[in-house]
């Protein structure tokens, strides 16, 4: 049956509390903390963060923590201005990037949690295996069988206008982990961002396995869990629509029907 | 047992179903159907408030208002069917429940079907 409940072992505990001693302009930043080498269940650890000397976004806070307060608390990042998606985590109850969320956004404490319903890796980094696999079982790439012309495939403009909306997705699985329908059914629902991606290939004018494509999408499983729930368009820090990219796919697989 | 099977193997699975589009169209087509169907029953159920067996029985009576009933009975039956399956899909993962689930949804939905045409039949023609 689907999960409404944590398992035992995943219940979360109060942690240690940080003070940032001497600081007059402070946050408390509430983090997940999970380590799968000491046995224990996740916590929560309070660190008081001294904003006069910290950035303004909380990946700024996130970095200072682990320089200056605590160096186990564990992380990804990389680019720090949210074209990479590696930072993604629940920040005050949503999915978003924590490289282009401002502290000032959150009133109160700022709680920071992984992306929901994932595996655990350690602290804020989730087990994205799975989401990396359901990318590649979409094949996305340029499949193609005419002859590869001697140079670039041509696009008219408008089919180019096509892509837009679809080719910003960074695959940071904000979208995905939002979605109660990737919660229930993750290992068989391709979830928003996933589907998002197939449908730039679906919709690119020099791709030619448009019908292939679809073959693999239909399926109740695979493309039907999608229930117009909205989430994703709603956690997208890059503000794109998977919900409607996935409206797309569905339009696609009827107008095949003839 | 330690899997050792690729995430990518895991995802692939047993292939799609190739199956769905009609579940899912047939599901709005039977929404779509429900709008004019519903709202004559509501219309029709306020409009005989409060009037006594008899009146009710004539009303039935009616060849336009027994076939739209029937019709009714059908289409919210067929969608009901359908939205089940959609409920038990997205919450019963347990393979053996499902189908158990799904064979037990279908007789039930076809059985509230059977009862109320068989009423309403029993009442148009009188019997």
């Amino acid at each position: 049956m689907a999960e409404f409940s944590l398992p035992a072992n995943s219940k979360i505990g109060k942690g240690k509390t940080v003070k940032a001693d001497g600081a007059k302009n402070t946050k408390n930043f509430s983090i997940y903390r999970w380590n799968p080498d000491d046995g224990e269940n996740p916590k929560m650890d309070t660190y008081e963060v001294d904003l006069d000397t910290c950035g303004p976004m909380v990946l700024d806070a996130l970095i200072k923590i682990k320089n200056e307060m605590d160096s186990t608390v564990t992380f990804r990042r990389s680019c720090r201005e949210g074209v990479c998606g590696s930072c993604a985590m629940n920040i005050d109850g949503t999915n978003t990037l924590a490289c282009t969320k401002a502290i000032e956004d959150v009133k109160g404490d700022v709680a920071i949690t992984p992306l929901p319903h994932m595996e655990v890796v350690k602290d804020l980094v989730p087990d994205l295996s799975n989401f990396y696999a359901q990318y590649a079982s979409i094949k996305p790439w340029m499949r193609t069988q005419s002859t590869t012309p001697e140079k670039e495939r041509r696009q008219s403009k408008e089919d180019r206008v096509k892509l837009d909306g679809l080719y910003e997705c960074i695959l940071c699985a904000c979208c995905s982990t939002s979605c109660p329908s990737y919660w229930w059914n993750g290992d068989k629902y391709l979830g928003p961002a996933v589907l998002l991606q197939a449908y730039r290939w679906l919709i690119d004018s020099r791709d030619e396995a448009t019908g292939e494509r679809l073959d693999n999408l239909e399926d109740p499983f695979r493309l039907y869990r999608c229930h117009t729930i909205m989430n994703c368009a709603n956690a997208c820090p890059k503000g794109l629509n998977p919900a409607k990219a996935i409206a797309e796919i569905k339009k696609m697989m009827v107008e095949r029907k003839g | 047992m330690t899997d050792f099977n690729t995430p990518l193997s895991k995802v692939r699975g047993l292939g799609s179903a190739k199956d769905g589009t009609h579940h899912w169209w047939v599901q709005r087509v039977t929404a779509v159907a429900n709008i004019p169907l519903v709202l004559f029953m509501v219309i029709s159920f306020v409009g005989n408030a409060g009037k006594g067996h008899a009146d009710w029985v004539s009303w039935l009576q009616q060849p336009v208002v027994a076939v739209l009933t029937i019709l009714f009975v059908l289409n919210v039956t067929y969608h009901m069917r359908l939205g089940l399956q959609v409920v038990i899909e997205d919450y019963v993962h347990s393979h053996g429940l499902k189908v158990v689930s799904l064979i037990l949804i279908t007789f039930a939905c076809v059985l509230i079907a059977a009862l109320s045409v068989f009423s309403v039949l029993r009442i148009a023609f009188g019997g």
